[in-house]
Order: C-alpha cells, then structure tokens, then sequence
C-alpha cells in the first residue's frame, strides 16, 4: 500500500466532509447524539460518547467555513488536472 | 513536587522549554553567542580602516578589509543573513514552538548508544521513570528514559537509504521509490500520532504526553526496522523473520513500559467514583494497542524490500 502525502490529504478532506454533513437536528438527535443529550452526570469524567459528540459538534463548527474553500480548490483542481 | 489534588489532573503541567542562558545546568545553549563575537570583532576593524590604523587587528585579517568595497559588501550581507533569519524563526515559531523543538534534540553520544541499547534489548533496564528537575522534565542528556526526537529522526532517513539500497540489490530500483517509500513510512507516523492523539482525547486520559512525545515514541520503531532491514539483507529470509520476532518483542516491552508510567495512573485510593472501574482497563487497551500494532507496521514497511 503505497501513500503519497496527497492521498493522506484526500482521506483528511474526505474524512471531515463525511462529518460536516451529519446534520444536527435531522439525524444526530434522532439517533440520540444530539448536543441536547451530552449534559450526563456532572463528575470530572465525560464518557467516550459524550467526548465523540463534542468532538463532532466543534468540528462542524469549526470547520464549516474552511471547508466551502477547501472543497471549491480542490474541485478546481479536480477539474483541471483530473 | 507534589500533585495539588489527584482528581483532576491539568493536562501537559510541566512546560518543556529551552531554559534561558543563566541556566546552564540543563542546557548548553551557545548558538546565539558566537556568531555574535564573530560579528563583533569583523565590525570594529572595518570601521578604524579609514584612519588606517591596522596596527591593533591580527597580522590574518588585514588583507581581507584593505579592501572598502569587500567589508560593506561583507556588512550588508550578513546584515541581511540577520534579518532573513529573524523572519524565518517568527514564521516557524508561529506554529510550533522551537524551544520544545530544541529540547528533543538535546542529546549527546552516551545517551544515544544507551537508548539505542534500551530500544533493542530493554529486558535488563530497571528504573523507567522519567526524572524531573524542578518541575520541568529532564532533557535527554541527562535522563536516558526521556523520549528525543534524534534518534527517530537520524532512524527515519537511515531507513530510507536501507530501503533504496534493499531495492538496489534486487534491481527494483528507481528514483521514484525512495520518495514513495519515504512518504508511505511519514503517512503511516502521522495516522499513528493522529489515532493516539484521538483515543487520548477520547477516553481524557490526561497525561503530559505532547504531541512531540506521541511522535518521539512512534519513531522508535524506525530502528527496529532498520535491524530487521539488515537481518533479511544478510541472512535472507529466516534472518528477517528471526530479526522481525526480536525487534516486536523488543518494541513491544519498551513501548509497554514506558507507555505505561504516563498513561496509566499511580491510581491513589480516593479516585473518582463509578468511572474508575472502567478506566484502568481501557487505558490498559490503549496501550496495548499501541503495542501490538508496532510490528504490524514493521512487518507491513519492510516485508517487500526483503522477498
């Protein structure tokens, strides 16, 4: 399995893709990883689930427009250079 | 140094920096003075040539400054040197801190042979405990179970050539196959790191385990792949697979054993409450994982250089 550093960037791009589209209120909170479900116990240790939650709930935020400019270069460039 | 409360320990609390120059206990730091006094002593002679007094230079430095045009020349440029190189460290320090960077690289030769020796046959070694000084970890001049980023990086590029060479032999060779071989083994480091980091925030296991640690400890592998290299090249296939055996169990135990004073707590007796029972175990897994999966990689890097 040969890598380049351009595919490791594809998977990267496709990876946060996959979780920018999980829509909050017409899937997360059906399947019950919703950010109104996360506030568990209030001891010092949030489970596995309540950090996956969080984890994709900031990514979404953070990623949201970073990935409009990551995702139109990289269709140019798709387009150009197939 | 004691810990303020067990229960919730602040992630990374010890900063590992290049301490400043007054400390010299921890680290000979004499980059910044000697081109400094070289610089001096080339200003001040070019400046009296005017007044053609040379009397007070070196009998060695007259013919370079008789000479107006070369000493400006000779000014300006290493002025220029200065401001090109005060540019280029803000830059970089923008992203990472190069004080944390300097403190990996802090190694001498009798810290090298002795982890080179640890790394290959740590059955013997008794004390795995990273030393403190003062609330910073100990640099890796003077504390041998301190992770450095020299050995991976020196293992790294030796693995590269290996490879080129292994391919050599088998006239497989052609220039593109180092950078392919090169850019799989960075990809497969930085999944490593990334997947580590991940199941670290994950599980909040807080230790003080940086990303430069995560990086350190996954680049040993490195040099149980060049020994496993160099088993398949000299003693062909039963070499590699007896060379391949040697160097996971050797990686596996010091992976395990250094991995294991960071993540898995000195568990005291008022840990928090319900979640502990499941804590030690999965942190347990983490490390586990990281273990059985180094020689995976190693079989999978070097298993087609030696047919």
């Amino acid at each position: 399995m040969a890598f380049t550093l351009y595919s490791l960037i594809q998977a990267a791009i496709l990876c946060v893709n996959a979780v920018a589209v999980l829509h909050e209120e017409r899937f997360l909170s059906k399947i019950g990883w919703g950010v109104d479900q996360s506030v568990g116990g209030f001891g010092d240790e949030p489970g596995v689930k309540v950090q996956l939650m969080n984890l994709v709930r900031s990514v979404r935020t953070v990623m949201r427009v970073p990935l409009i400019a990551v995702n139109s270069v990289c269709i140019v460039l798709l387009l150009l250079f197939g | 140094m004691d810990l303020p409360h067990h229960g919730y320990r602040a992630t990374k609390p010890r900063a590992r920096a290049a301490p400043p120059a007054a400390d010299s206990v921890l680290f000979e730091d004499t980059s910044s003075v000697g081109p400094a006094m070289n610089s001096q002593g080339y200003y001040t002679p070019g400046y009296n040539m005017e007044g053609a007094s040379n009397i007070q230079e070196g009998p060695g430095m007259n013919n370079l400054f008789a000479d107006p045009m070369a000493s400006a020349a000779m000014m300006y440029g290493s002025s220029l040197a200065n401001q090109g190189k005060d540019m280029v460290n803000k830059e970089i320090s923008r992203f990472m801190s190069v004080n944390k960077l300097k403190y990996f690289f802090a190694v001498d030769t009798r810290y090298v042979l002795k982890k080179l020796m640890i790394l290959m046959f740590p059955y013997t070694h008794q004390d795995w405990e990273v030393r403190y000084h003062r609330d910073t970890p100990l640099p890796p001049r003077q504390d041998v179970n301190a992770p450095d980023l020299y050995i991976p990086t020196m293992a790294f590029i030796t693995y590269i050539l290996l490879a080129g060479m292994a391919l050599g032999i088998q006239k497989r060779f052609s220039p593109e196959v180092l950078g392919l071989c090169a850019s799989t083994a960075l990809v497969w480091i930085i999944i490593e790191v990334l997947v580590m980091l991940l199941s670290l925030y994950l599980l909040t296991i807080h230790s003080d385990l940086s990303t430069f640690d995560l990086i350190a400890y996954s680049g040993y592998k490195y040099v149980g792949m060049i020994f496993v290299v160099m088993g398949g090249l000299l003693f062909g296939s039963d070499g590699y697979f007896v060379a391949l055996a040697w160097s996971s169990c050797a990686l596996m135990f010091f992976i395990v054993r250094s991995l294991k004073m960071k993540i898995l707590p000195s568990l005291s007796s008022d840990s928090m409450g319900t979640g502990s029972s499941a804590k030690p175990q999965l942190r347990l897994y983490v490390t586990a994982a990281t273990a059985i999966f180094q020689p995976i990689i190693i079989y999978w890097l070097t298993s087609h250089l030696v047919r």
